[in-house]
């Protein structure tokens, strides 16, 4: 029998459930190794090889070696665990959320000064908003990856 | 007895921290989240508590994958200050209760809720950066926070979380144990986490101002039905970080007024978009 799942039409947004969950655990504990210094010492010096000592998929490594955080979630990442990469390289977690949807750090900051995201036409997949499939990537960023 | 005597609500947002660790409060973004909490800080030397038992969620720290659990409650004498990434936060060890943690262990896990018995566990900023806000940074020639604090974790990182409904139960079975407990103590209670906030995907950054408000009235007002609301209205509504409002029904439930009694008074109410990603909520009420 299907599981209830009324969060799967919300649009941008993926739900860390313990389908996610479990195929993040071992994303997530590389994660997780990076809170010692001398982990991120290493991981700094030779990604691929940290990466490797860690039985994750090959699309995973390759997702955190693009710090594209919205891969790692849809392969089972959470943003709380993807953070501690973020701590690596030094990012707050408005840099990490902000580098999700494509905006510059500027144009994200800018937006959240402004009293952030409208729920306008963002409740449900279907609708207009700015967070809906059919407007990514929203900014200059996203743009210029794009091109 | 002890008993419950106050409930404090606060968003804990990590940024708010790493401003105050970093001397950045008097900047002109900083200034207006700081100056909301500025009648808490004195508020809370005119009640100071004996013990303050705090909900917080887990981020990951102490808890990874290997091991999450739904309800959390630290009994050690002292919890170190994580390191989260970015080295500790340079602010006081928690010192706990281990007395009236064992209490309520023993009184709520009577009562039919699963609380995991936790002797060594770290606070991460979801602990300390509510204290940081209501007591302010304590001084170098008095290097500790306030009072004991007992560390409540809740999950809500790893969906399903435990319902706004299993929270506020929660909530009233606490206040049964701590009036169950002998010695005279004078107990807060404090929720934390929210408000709205979404830290992934296309949709982060949302804020939904309107909604945040209308919880928080009915929050006050109607906690039994504030309960109610499905998870999926929080996700939907708030954003998908906004879920960690359920924290705060466990505060709300261990009110006197849910047992009977009557209803607390709403000494201070604060909202402010935005720190970082979040939308910042504050409210204090006091048992009359």
């Amino acid at each position: 029998m299907a599981l209830d799942k009324p969060y799967l039409d919300v649009p941008g947004t993926t739900i860390f459930d313990a389908e996610q969950s479990r195929k993040g655990y071992h994303l997530n504990q590389f994660c997780v190794s990076l809170m010692r210094p001398e982990n991120r010492a290493r991981f700094k010096q030779n990604e691929r090889a940290y990466l490797d000592e860690w039985p994750m998929s090959e699309e995973q490594k390759l997702a955190v070696m693009a710090r594209d955080l919205n891969r790692c979630m849809a392969l089972g990442g959470n943003i709380y665990f993807l953070a501690r990469i973020g701590a690596t390289d030094g990012l707050s977690f408005q840099q990490m959320a902000g580098s999700m949807t494509g905006m510059t750090e500027a144009e994200y900051r800018d937006m959240m000064l402004h009293g952030g995201r409208s729920i306008e036409g963002n409740r449900f997949v279907g609708e207009d908003g700015d967070a809906q499939p059919q407007h990514q990537p929203q900014g200059r960023a996203g743009q210029k990856v794009q091109a | 007895m002890a008993r419950i005597t106050a409930s404090v609500y606060t968003s804990h947002v990590p940024a708010i921290g790493a401003a105050l660790d970093l001397g950045k409060d008097r900047e002109p973004y900083w200034q207006p989240v700081f100056a909301g909490y500025e009648y808490s800080k004195q508020w809370m030397k005119d009640n100071k508590p004996d013990v303050i038992c705090l909900v917080y969620n887990d981020h990951a720290t102490a808890f990874s994958l290997d091991m999450i659990p739904t309800f959390a409650i630290g009994t050690a004498p002292a919890f170190p200050v994580a390191d989260e990434g970015w080295g500790p936060r340079p602010v006081p060890p928690v010192i706990g209760h281990p007395e009236l943690a064992a209490h309520i262990a023993q009184s709520v896990i009577q009562q039919d809720f699963d609380l995991t018995i936790v002797n060594k566990m770290p606070v991460d900023h979801g602990l300390t950066v509510p204290l940081s806000l209501m007591c302010g940074q304590p001084p170098a020639d008095a290097f500790q926070w306030p009072c004991p604090v007992i560390p409540f974790a809740v999950n809500v990182v790893q969906y399903p979380v435990p319902s706004g409904q299993r929270c506020f139960k929660l909530g009233q079975a606490i206040r049964k144990a701590v009036e169950s407990f002998d010695q005279d103590l004078n107990v807060h209670i404090w929720g934390t986490g929210g408000m709205s906030h979404q830290l992934q995907g296309p949709r982060a950054g949302l804020i939904n101002r309107e909604w945040d408000n209308a919880w928080l009235d009915q929050m006050i007002a109607d906690p039994a039905a504030c309960a109610q609301v499905p998870h999926i209205d929080y996700v939907r509504e708030a954003g998908s970080e906004g879920i960690e409002l359920v924290m705060w029904l466990i505060a709300r439930g261990a009110m006197a007024d849910v047992a009977g009694g009557k209803a607390p008074l709403v000494k201070h109410r604060f909202y402010h978009v935005p720190a970082s990603n979040t939308a910042v909520g504050h409210l204090i009420l006091q048992e009359v």
